[in-house]
């Protein structure tokens, strides 16, 4: 494609005029920025929900015992936070390997909707089941 | 348009695996195996608030031989990515990038992953009084 079919000679328009609003503007470091994010909540969520899940096996995961755990208001807050950090954490994570590793603009289009799919609608059932526990319906 | 045929640069077998370039890819490994054990998770937690015969089908299969040993390696899997997370974001605020410190943390973030995790379970184990 040469140039001038590019910007025809009609075209008034400067070429950072053009550029303007074609890019990820301003959104560019969004998933660096919560791909750390997630990762540094998950730090202290993950050792807090591994040192939990070995507390109840000292009930061998009794459901009311555990539905007794799940509905105390700070537990509630910290599993929705574990699931919406991890899901959230995993759909970036997966997006990178995708981009990496599947080639081919259909392919890629593809697994990258099915993860981010996948990843949100596993995310948004776990919350609703922490829901669902913490009011015991 | 045919593809030009250009000399490639050296592939990943010519190099001879290194503490930075193995522990990089477990790093990936252990992430997408950790994004299986959240699906793993959606199904257990949703289990939980469908009600007890659910809960209890649920806490039978992660008790039942297999399911451990998915279990142990999905630890194993997190011990691991937390570690080695936390040495990325020390290199992402600009620390321990000399080859000395890199191969050392390296070193230490696979021993902790390993001592982290054969803890957990020996609590494990222990809290569900069977040690």
């Amino acid at each position: 494609m040469n140039e001038s079919a590019r910007t025809p000679a009609t075209d008034l328009r400067a070429p950072l005029g053009r550029a303007r609003g074609l890019g990820s503007t301003k959104h560019g470091a969004g998933h660096w920025r919560w791909q750390r994010i997630t990762a540094a909540l998950l730090v202290p969520l993950g050792l807090w929900f591994a040192w939990a899940m070995v507390g109840l096996l000292e009930f061998g995961f009794d459901h009311s015992v555990f539905r007794a755990w799940a509905s105390e208001p700070g537990n509630v807050l910290l599993m929705t936070l574990f699931v919406a950090a991890m899901f959230h954490h995993a759909a970036l994570g997966l997006q990178v390997v995708i981009e990496d590793y599947v080639h081919g603009a259909t392919a890629k289009t593809v697994s990258l909707f099915a993860s981010n799919v996948g990843m949100a609608v596993l995310g948004l059932s776990s919350v609703l089941a922490v829901v669902r526990l913490s009011l015991g319906v | 348009m045919a593809q030009a045929q250009r000399p490639l640069s050296p592939h990943l077998q010519i190099y001879r695996p290194q503490i930075t370039s193995i522990l990089s890819i477990l790093h990936r490994f252990t992430g997408v195996a950790l994004a299986l054990g959240a699906v793993v998770f959606a199904y257990w937690i949703a289990a939980a608030s469908y009600g007890e015969t659910a809960f209890e089908r649920a806490n039978a299969l992660m008790a039942s031989g297999l399911g451990r040993l998915i279990l142990f390696g999905l630890t194993f899997a997190f011990f691991y990515h937390f570690a080695n997370g936390i040495r990325h974001l020390a290199w992402d605020a600009g620390y321990g990038f000399d080859l000395k410190t890199l191969n050392r943390t390296g070193i230490a973030v696979v021993a902790v992953a390993f001592a982290a995790t054969f803890a957990l379970w020996i609590a494990a184990y222990a809290a569900a009084g069977k040690l």
